[in-house]
């Protein structure tokens, strides 16, 4: 199997998730990235489930875990967004940069 | 050190481990309950301490009954820290009991007993007073346990408590703010030793293995000459710290803040005393390293030199006690450098009698006139106050070096080692000067307080002081003048034998002058000295003391040579005292501060990167990343190296 | 049909679940305090549908394994929670309290019970040695000594919190049904964590663990502070499993096996250094690091610390950063130990930047919650230097230090929050000043803990302190101690000057009017608790705690 494409696939998504948590304010965006980021890995995983396969692995492991990693993605998801509006609700925005109280 | 012993059931040795748990518990009864036990806490302090008075003094003498070589023990109480398994490190709670540790029992509990005693008296109008005896509880006890440890990590322990007590009790009346920088400035100097500590017992323990004492000392002379000298130096570096040398000395003066009896139990009993102590107990590793050794004895002296200097200079009654301990503690540091460790120990115990004796009178004096601590403001209190005029002139007399008083063997003994060590010659030119110099000041203070006329301000009604505070100062005067017999003699004397077991003996190499000589010079200068200071202070014109007059202000005065040798005298001085404060403030401040400002300062800026901003954290996540990946891939590339 | 037949039957495997007893207990309790809080005015009725189920399943175990212990104590512990929900079904909080303190309670004694059962295997010849396989559950539990140690202490950790908790959160009203069962469910992550066998676990345990301390941390849901704090630590734990994940996957892809000790056997027969063995490595450093606060990856640490509610902070710091620990020494010291060449000057420099920012930080720090909070992160350093030593001395001060931790951690967040009852808002260092006069014990408590904090010798993060340096100087790592020394240093300063505000300098001027401190049955007792640890380990006891680590210190075989 030609490994190479999903992985470098996978990398540069991975990047692009990376980098919208560095550039994104929006609190909601940058969750978004994160899962952006959680998705590229999945690709990963999936990818070389697929390669151990091929060397006579059965298990599936890649798969498996490919399958908790988007389980844990949505319960991630649903506890981001319960925080998110929660400083919504207290500060009228979800502006990340906002939230600085705390600093030095 | 070969030949340990474990201490028989039911003998005072077996029971040695409550010399210092009982202060302890005391302490702690007092901390917790002391409100409620109100005046009844001095009680439970005095007893507490006076239990192990009398158990050290069992201790003693049990030692005493015992053959020569079988006095030294080891009394294990339980495993402290054990790692490894069987040949990992091992640590007891463990007790040393050999000849040097209880006579520095007698000394820490004897001399203890009797500044308790005498708080009973001075600290009796304070509202806080449980807390006080709690904290010399406290104190006593860490002094007791840095003083039995039987490893370097059991006196490393009583080592900061020490420190610790001392910053809470040089700090106990916390509302004057130069009180609390003065506390704060004795922990700062005090770690600074410390770090020298530890680190030398890194080194001891990757060298040997082991941090006992009964397992390290014999070993000393397999390991290489230039561990040693590295962990006698860092050791060194922890004991100016704590026992105030240069360039750490500028600490005590300033822990004068704290309340008399306070000062007493660091200058004479505790405290300062344990960097002696620490060099004499690791005595066989500066056998193995006699330069270093040297360069201990040349700290010694010129820090005895520099601090009597200053002392000349000084007005205020206390401030003159404490570099005169400092100067006093630079003679013991010349007796355990240049090899005579029995020579060292011997001054450590007379100076605990005679300063205890000087820093309770100063109390006494200070009850007495309201407070006042400027010596320019006293004098005439003899009459006033005979019991404490006497007994003082017995300590000044003792410091001085009278012959036939404690002073007078113990350094005679430390000077006459100076003269037999080749190459320290210079170290006992200087240590006769400072001995003149010595005479010379406490004849001043002596003078200036009790004699000449009356100068105390109106109002103030000078008093004796009670019963409970005169009884130590008449019990300390007998040990000052009688405290010599200890060690007549330094070939045969009582301290000499006792002592053997413990630390090393001093090889004297014949002197350079003949005995009768040294002894003649040494008390020649410090007989001028003497006479210099009482006679010159008897007639003075006090507008000058602590001046310096200067030629165009004595020419117009009545007691003109007065004024010359005031300025003379008070010059050198002045300018000593002047260039140490100036090194105090950029110097020891300028290093504490300085590292402390630049420590403050990289905070600053470094705290200036939590911006708060999220964003900017996931960044530094980020970078972190690729630091990580730069660190492996030159972990790759020079990959072979490790 | 044909395709199904083609199937080979599926084969249930033989469960072994006394291997996660403890996280069985802790999520069972967890689920169940849950139930009875939301059951409301019918918690009675719930709770007796509760004992009969459970005693329904007891009675069947038993008669069908002929086994009593274990359906003996199901049984009971059902009884019991019915007999408490019957006490107290008027006081829920009290109720989901003492079922959270009975079932952290429950978990260290079944630990208890499997240290019993498994040392015999652990004391082994072969214990020594670190790469090993087999482990339960399919390889995904280890049940070993790193893992039933930091287990043992994750669970103090939880007992501590739940009594510290009560007056704190009732006066903060965050008194909420979730927060016991949150503080379990966290638990078990972080136990989960500790014992995981394998990659896939151990990345559902950092997110069980990390979803409720997000949602704890956020929990005083109207202060400001404590909602930034939630939003920060999530987005930022969210992205460094994220790179976790990406390392784990890596790791995956060059070995082809996520079991840990495989990985690790794989990844040292590898002929030369690859590239993404090495990338693996470094995202799997940067996701423990994150967890474990260490320099650079700190950043979150002292905001997290200062905004949460101050009990949920002691167990944060305490807890968490055991349970990281557990899973990264697992990782690296145990399974990459032959890789070491490798990734220990990489950490040499981490632990070194990590004890220096954390100390020279926390200097200039006002909030004495934040001023913590970077001494954590000093404190972690402290760690990586048992961590580096990669041999058993260094395993066994790691335990040591991250248990003797959490009680300094746990008690001086206690006294603050014992404090921080009286005004309702954080304290500074001014605010402490003459607390000694004021309120001598509490002032002694939390000067107690400050000097074990700064390693004052006689004390027992002394003892901590002196196992991490000792296993770095036998490793050969003298360098790294002296600094370790330098910052503890400077580290006391800061502690000292808490010391120095509270005993030495006046009341401020204002304050005397203040209310008395409001006594609290349970802070003083899980303050207490503590600090008679503290004591104990520092001046008697510490060998008993020092050999038991030296046995746990090793990794299944």
């Amino acid at each position: 199997m030609q490994a190479a494409f999903p992985l470098v696939f996978a990398a540069l998504l991975f990047c692009v998730g990376v980098f919208g948590v560095l550039s994104r304010r929006n609190a909601v965006l940058v969750l978004m990235s994160v899962e952006l980021m959680l998705a590229a890995v999945t690709i990963n995983l999936v990818t070389f489930g697929l390669l151990a396969a091929d060397r006579g692995d059965v298990v599936l492991t890649g798969q498996i875990f490919a399958l908790f990693v988007l389980a844990i993605g949505a319960a991630e998801v649903g506890v981001g967004l319960a925080i998110i509006l929660l400083l919504y609700r207290n500060r009228a925005t979800v502006n990340i940069d906002d939230a600085d109280l705390m600093k030095y | 050190m070969e030949n340990v012993l474990t201490p028989p059931a039911g003998s005072p040795v077996d029971f040695a481990w409550l010399i210092p748990v009982v202060p302890a518990l005391s302490a702690g009864l007092l901390l917790v309950f002391g409100k409620r036990l109100g005046r009844l806490s001095s009680a439970v302090a005095i007893l507490s301490i006076g239990f192990s008075a009398t158990l050290s003094t069992m201790v003693f003498a049990f030692l005493q009954a015992q053959p020569e070589e079988g006095r030294v023990f080891v009394r294990t109480l339980g495993t402290w820290l054990s790692v490894g398994g069987a040949d990992g490190l091992r640590v007891d709670w463990a007790l040393l009991i050999d000849p040097l540790a209880s006579v520095m029992l007698l000394l820490v509990t004897w001399v203890g007993l009797l500044i308790h005693v005498y708080s009973l008296g001075y600290m009796a109008h304070d509202e806080r007073n449980p807390q006080f005896f709690a904290y010399l509880n406290l104190f006593a006890a860490s002094m007791l346990i840095l003083v039995t440890g039987s490893s370097f990590l059991t006196l490393f322990v009583g080592w900061e408590l020490v420190g610790l007590c001392s910053y809470l009790l040089v700090g106990f009346w916390f509302e004057r703010r130069d009180y609390a920088t003065a506390a704060k400035k004795a922990f700062v100097v005090n770690r600074i030793g410390d770090v020298g500590f530890m680190i030398a017992m890194f080194l001891i323990f990757a060298t040997f293995g082991s941090l006992t004492f009964a397992d390290v000392l014999p070993a000393v002379s397999t390991a290489a000459t230039g561990v040693l000298i590295a962990v006698g130096l860092l050791l060194f570096v922890g004991a100016t710290g704590k026992s105030a040398q240069i360039p750490l000395f500028v600490w005590l003066p300033d822990a004068m803040a704290g309340p008399t009896p306070v000062s007493a139990l660091i200058h004479a009993a505790t405290m300062v005393t344990a960097g002696v102590y620490l060099v004499a107990r690791a005595s066989p590793l500066y056998l193995e390293i006699p330069d270093v050794g040297l360069l201990v004895a040349w700290v010694g002296a010129a820090t005895a030199f520099v601090a009597a200097a200053i002392a000349c200079a000084q007005v205020d009654l206390k401030r003159i006690l404490a570099y005169s301990t400092v100067s006093q503690l630079g003679y013991m540091f010349i007796g355990v450098g240049v090899g005579d460790y029995t020579a060292g120990v011997f001054h450590l115990l007379t100076h605990g009698f005679f300063k205890a004796l000087l820093f309770l009178a100063a109390g006494s004096v200070m009850h007495a006139v309201a407070d006042e601590t400027d010596i320019r403001r006293m004098g005439g209190l003899f009459s006033k106050m005979p019991v404490t005029a006497v007994t003082s002139l017995i300590a000044v007399l003792a410091i001085a070096g009278f012959p036939y008083t404690s002073g007078f063997f113990s350094k005679e003994e430390v000077l006459a080692s100076a003269a037999a060590r080749p190459g320290a010659q210079g170290i006992w030119v200087l240590g006769i000067l400072v001995a003149g110099m010595t005479a010379f000041y406490m004849a001043r203070w002596f003078v200036l307080i009790f004699l000449g006329s009356p100068r105390w301000a109106e109002g103030v009604r000078p008093h004796e002081s009670p019963p409970s505070m005169t009884l130590p100062l008449v019990v300390l005067a007998v040990g000052s003048a009688a405290g010599g017999l200890l060690n007549t003699s330094p070939e045969d004397g009582f301290l000499h034998h006792w002592l053997e077991p413990s630390v090393a003996a001093f090889a004297a190499d014949g002197h350079f002058l003949s005995e009768g000589l040294l002894l003649g010079a040494a008390l020649g200068v410090a007989a001028v000295g003497g006479l210099l200071g009482a006679l010159l202070y008897l007639r003075v014109d006090v507008a000058t003391v602590g001046v310096g007059g200067g030629a165009r202000n004595a020419a117009r005065r009545r007691y003109y040579v007065d004024e010359v040798y005031e300025t003379i005298v008070m010059r050198p001085g002045r300018a000593m005292a002047d260039a140490f404060a100036a090194f105090d403030r950029r110097g020891i401040d300028g290093a504490v501060n300085g590292l402390a400002r630049m420590t403050a300062g990289v905070a600053t800026v470094g705290r200036r990167t939590q911006t708060g901003f999220v964003r900017s954290y996931a960044l530094a996540v980020l970078a972190g990343t690729v630091l990580i990946a730069a660190l492996f891939a030159s972990g790759v590339v020079f990959g072979g190296i490790r | 049909m044909t395709l199904l037949a083609q199937i080979p039957p599926l084969q249930i495997p033989d469960i072994a679940w006394s291997a996660i007893s403890p996280e069985l207990v802790l999520f069972g309790v967890g689920i169940l305090a849950l139930l009875l809080d939301t059951a409301g005015p019918q918690r009675l009725q719930a709770s007796f549908l509760v004992f009969g189920f459970a005693a329904a399943g007891a009675g069947y175990i038993a008669l069908s394994t002929e086994q009593s212990v274990l359906p003996g104590l199901v049984g009971l512990a059902a009884l019991g929670q019915f007999a408490l929900t019957a006490i107290w079904r008027d006081r829920p909080r009290l109720l989901s309290a003492l079922l959270a303190a009975l079932g952290f309670a429950g978990a260290i004694g079944v630990t208890t019970w499997q240290w019993g059962a498994y040392s015999g295997r652990l004391v082994g010849a072969d214990a020594a040695t670190f790469v090993g396989t087999d482990s339960l559950l399919g390889g995904m539990v280890a049940v070993d000594g790193v893992a039933l140690f930091t287990r043992v202490t994750v669970c103090l950790a939880g007992l501590v919190t739940v009594p510290l908790s009560f007056a704190y959160a009732e006066e903060r009203r965050i008194h909420r049904g979730e927060y016991y069962p949150l503080l379990l469910f966290a638990a078990t992550g972080m136990t989960l964590l500790a014992s995981s066998a394998d990659f896939i676990m151990v990345f559902i345990a950092i997110e069980v663990l990390s979803l409720s301390l997000y949602i704890l941390a956020g929990f005083a849901k109207r202060d400001l502070n404590s909602q930034e704090a939630a939003l920060k630590y999530f987005l930022l734990g969210a992205f460094s499993s994220a790179l976790l994940l990406y390392g784990i996957a890596l790791v995956y892809g060059v070995t082809g096996s996520t079991n840990i000790a495989e990985a690790g056997r794989a990844f040292s027969s590898l002929d030369a250094p690859q590239g993404m063995a090495v990338a693996a490595m470094a995202l799997l450093i940067v996701g423990f690091g994150f967890k474990t606060a260490i320099v650079p990856f700190h950043m979150w640490t002292p905001d997290v610390y200062q905004g949460a509610p101050t009990p949920i902070t002691g167990f944060m710091a305490a807890a968490t950063k055991a349970a990281a620990f557990a899973a990264f020494l697992r990782v690296f010291v145990g399974a990459f130990a032959p890789l070491q060449w490798s990734w220990t000057p990489v950490l040499w420099v981490l632990a070194a930047l990590t004890m220096l920012a954390g100390a020279i930080l926390a200097v200039v720090q006002n909030d004495v919650k934040r001023m913590l909070g970077y001494s954590a992160v000093a404190h972690a350093g402290y760690v990586l230097i048992g961590f580096v030593a990669v041999n058993r001395a260094g395993v066994s001060g790691v335990l040591v230090y991250l248990l003797i931790y959490t009680f300094m951690s746990l008690g001086s967040f206690g006294v603050l929050a014992l404090l921080e009852r009286r005004n309702h808002k954080a304290m500074a260092i001014d605010d402490l000043r003459g607390l000694g006069r004021r309120d001598p014990v509490p002032a002694g408590m939390l000067a107690l803990f400050l000097l074990s904090l700064a390693g004052i010798p006689g004390t027992a993060g002394f003892v901590a302190k002196f196992a991490v340096f000792r296993a770095g100087i036998e490793a050969g790592h003298a360098a790294l101690v002296v600094i370790a020394v330098v910052s503890s240093v400077i580290a006391a300063f800061f502690y000292i000057r808490v010391i120095v505000a509270m005993f030495m300098e006046d009341v401020p001027e204002g304050v005397a009017a203040e209310a008395p401190l409001a006594p609290s049955t349970g802070m003083s007792a899980g303050i207490a608790f503590s600090a008679a640890v503290m004591v104990a380990f520092g001046t008697v006891l510490p060998f008993l705690l020092v050999d038991l680590a030296d046995q746990a210190a090793t990794f299944v075989s």
